[in-house]
């Protein structure tokens, strides 16, 4: 178990990179750290990158997390996974959505949007410990993309629990509980099948 | 009880709990949320002021009528208010008054990162800076009970960082507001500033900063962390939690209360340790204060004035200066990716600003913009934004350029919230002083950068009330405007027909533009996507030019042209026809599919 833990969410306006990060953040509470969250979005109400910072630990100052000094990444799209690869350290895993959103830069043909290969290359020269989850695919299944986080979230609280990084309160059912109760009512089934989902993904 | 809250919604919190009696608001990113997480707290009076200075008057009124004001308000919101806040200092008042300032260190959504504090020092006032959430709830109690213990308004200064993280707060008891009624005060030499009155009340509250200083060496938020006395510490807000992680031995002096200084207590903590520096985010304003002092101190010399720090940034400039042992710069993963296609924030699918951006962009005319979800207009392929400064400015930027002789025909484009701000009084000049400006104003019916507030124009409050809804062709002609034309914002040979026509006037036009935000759930109901026919379209590439973020390029390429055919994001299309209305070969139209199923 890691004494300071820092979780880096990345992703694009609109994907639910906030509600997962709440999420994270209350699940930290839940198992017993201090934790606090930081929110990075600028205007990206209108489809621009997102991030937010969540750290548990014994006592956490900065609710920012330094480049270089993430342990945990939490991509919810590739590019943006790629635009923060400089943040974590080399020892830290990453759990990366196997999910595009083209920017407009590439619709008007002003960027190329990085390949697959170009991608995966990259991660793997930075850590071992990388992991693809096809989030919206598995959503997608379930009858509703747009529980795509929550899949990512039960992928994320799988393999925090193998690498042994979190402490044992860390369980299914504190992140099931956190996640019902932030979602309306008659989703929480829905959220419950997704959460699994998601671990049933990463156990791959 | 403990619970996670954002700073916006901790000082909620501390709203409700300190009693509030009337705050007022201009939403503004990072503030927003604020006034509106407070509007859910029972039997509290909440609202929407059309702009940051009438939010103030507010404010000070219900302070005048001895009930707790409070105005919230990004920070250059408080440019718009400044008037205000400089006589509301001069009075003083009856209850508490307290004006909530959102700074923007690192512009994330401003238009510059004006550090507040210096308010605070020019308008007399005590300024109060939390350093994570719980304080923020906290010092909203503080605040009124400085501003009520010596007859001042309190500036309360948060920044994104506060506004905008969220940790853990202990929740307190509602102090709640009294009905009791007090009668409206008839005291002219405190309350009528006219020159010979003001003259007398000056020294009063030059005074009134001298009390507090002094108040101030014993006053609990500013707080003295002892430690090694090698290195000394001045710092607050969140710049505190910075120090406090990259400095973990060093002593520190927290100051909660950044203006005024608490003399004595600077001067026995520099005393303390061998060497002193200032931590704060933007301006020296700490360190030029201790420095007036006659103490020797560094701040700006080892830490940025520009954006917004973080743990590294600060290390990093530590490590420099030789504050801290270490490399200067923390070693990045050794993985080169190039240049990543950026990912700017753009107008929406379905958005009802696009039409009239790709008819300026036809049409080569200069326009002056201003703030709101239309200056992305600015942006490729649309570009038909040439001036954004400030809320409520390109009406008369472009009645100046057209006074100068600017040879083309100026266009102010301005949001319906944005005008009720600020856009009325630049209008009226239009009129008045007579220039042949066309003012477009795009009416979305909300106010859609922030996050959907309701406006005058929105027919309803922020408590949720029903309200007279201010029509905005009947108030633009009656401030004299003769050529008055109101359009739907999807109407695309409509706002070309007028546009054209009015660019050609020698006298001031106004085209209202209006059509419902899409990412209004009224809106969201009707949203059906379209499709391109591949065998009707040719690669023509108009549909392009919008800038739809909804309008793919095709893999199939027109075997003529040699060219991408388009296709369109079922995911992202909202059906607004836009692309339907420019494109030649009548290749898109509503999907087959959908329209068979029926959407509701």
């Amino acid at each position: 178990m890691k004494e300071t833990l820092n979780f880096l969410l990345c992703g694009v306006g609109g994907q639910g990179t906030i509600l997962a990060s709440d999420v994270l953040v209350n699940v930290g509470l839940a198992a017993g750290y201090h934790a606090k969250q930081a929110e990075v979005h600028g205007m990206s109400q209108r489809g621009g990158s997102v991030t937010s910072h969540v750290r548990w630990g014994k006592t956490i100052h900065s609710p920012l997390i330094g480049a270089g000094e993430v342990d945990v990444l939490l991509a919810f799209e590739k590019l943006e996974a790629l635009r923060n690869i400089h943040s974590m350290h080399a020892d830290a895993l990453a759990i990366v959505n196997d999910h595009t959103i083209l920017p407009l830069t590439v619709i008007s043909g002003d960027g190329t949007y990085p390949g697959d290969d170009v991608l995966q290359s990259a991660f793997s020269r930075v850590t071992s410990h990388v992991k693809f989850i096809k989030g919206e695919q598995v959503a997608g299944g379930l009858g509703n993309p747009r529980v795509a986080n929550v899949v990512l979230l039960g992928a994320l609280s799988y393999l925090l629990e193998q690498s042994s990084l979190v402490s044992s309160e860390c369980t299914p059912d504190t992140w099931l509980k956190v996640i019902s109760e932030r979602v309306p009512p008659k989703h929480v089934e829905l959220n419950r099948i997704a959460f699994q989902a998601g671990r049933d993904a990463a156990g791959k | 009880m403990i619970k996670l809250l954002s700073g916006n919604e901790a000082v909620a919190r501390g709203m409700w709990e300190a009693g509030v009696s009337v705050a007022s608001a201009y939403p503004g990113t990072p503030s927003t949320e604020i006034l509106e997480n407070y509007a859910h707290f029972p039997n509290v009076y909440a609202e929407w002021a059309p702009n940051e200075k009438v939010a103030v008057d507010v404010a000070v009124g219900a302070a005048y009528a001895g009930k707790r004001g409070m105005a919230v308000m990004k920070h250059v919101g408080l440019n718009v208010a400044a008037d205000s806040f400089m006589y509301a200092s001069m009075t003083g008042l009856e209850a508490g008054l307290v004006i909530v300032t959102a700074d923007d260190p690192a512009m994330h959504s401003s238009q510059n990162e004006q550090d507040n504090r210096t308010f605070a020092k020019f308008g007399r006032v005590p300024c109060l800076e939390p350093s994570d959430s719980q304080e923020a709830k906290d010092m909203v109690r503080t605040a009124f009970e400085l501003s009520e213990r010596f007859d001042t308004p309190v500036l309360l200064r948060l920044t994104t960082r506060i506004c905008h993280s969220a940790s853990p707060v202990e929740l307190g008891e509602q102090n709640a507001p009294s009905g009791d009624t007090q009668p409206f005060p008839r005291n002219p030499a405190k309350y009528v500033m006219v020159p010979g009155n003001a003259v007398k009340r000056h020294p009063v509250i030059e005074q009134r900063m001298h009390d507090i200083a002094a108040f101030a060496e014993t006053f609990p938020p500013n707080r003295l962390e002892p430690g090694n006395s090698a290195l000394g510490i001045i710092t607050c807000g969140i710049a505190y939690q910075y120090a406090r992680e990259v400095f973990p031995d060093a002593s520190i002096l927290r100051l909660g209360l950044t203006w005024p200084l608490p003399e004595q207590m600077v001067r026995a903590f520099a005393r303390s340790v061998k060497r002193l520096i200032v931590i704060e985010e933007l301006d020296g304003f700490l360190e030029e204060a201790v420095r007036m002092l006659g103490i020797k101190v560094e701040g700006k010399s080892i830490f940025p004035i520009t954006g917004e720090f973080d743990p590294r940034r600060v290390r990093e400039s530590a490590v420099q200066a030789g504050l801290l042992p270490g490399e200067a710069s923390v070693n990045l993963p050794d993985v080169e990716v190039g240049t990543l296609p950026g990912r700017p924030p753009v107008l929406c699918p379905g958005c009802p600003h696009r039409p009239t951006f790709y008819i300026l962009n036809k049409l080569k005319v200069p326009v002056n913009g201003d703030i709101g979800c239309y200056t992305l207009g600015f942006i490729p392929p649309l570009q038909a934004i040439h001036t954004c400064g400030c809320m409520g400015a390109g009406i008369g930027v472009a009645h100046g350029a057209a006074k100068a002789g600017s040879p083309e025909h100026h266009v102010a484009v301005i949001g319906d919230s944005t005008f009720f701000h600020s856009g009325i009084p630049a209008l009226i000049n239009v009129v008045y002083n007579h220039s042949p400006v066309t003012t477009v104003i795009l009416d979305n019916r909300t106010t859609g950068m922030t996050g959907h507030q309701e406006n005058p124009g929105t027919g309803s409050t922020l408590l949720g009330q029903e309200a007279i809804r201010i029509a905005l062709q009947p108030l633009v002609t009656a401030l004299g405007v003769r050529h008055v034309q109101t359009v739907l914002g999807h109407d695309v040979t409509a706002i070309e027909k007028v546009l054209k026509k009015y660019i050609k006037l020698d006298e001031p036009a106004v085209l209202i533009v209006e059509d419902p935000c899409t990412l209004l759930p009224d809106v969201r109901k009707r949203w059906m996507p379209l499709e391109v026919l591949a065998d009707k379209c040719n690669g023509c590439t108009l549909c392009f030019r919008i800038g739809c973020p909804a309008i793919l390029k095709s893999e199939e390429m027109d075997l003529k042209s040699q060219r991408p055919k388009a296709l369109i994001s079922a995911d992202q299309c909202t059906g607004c026809e836009v692309c339907a209305q420019v494109c030649p070969r009548e290749a898109i139209t509503f999907r087959q599919d959908e329209v068979a199923g029926g959407l509701s």
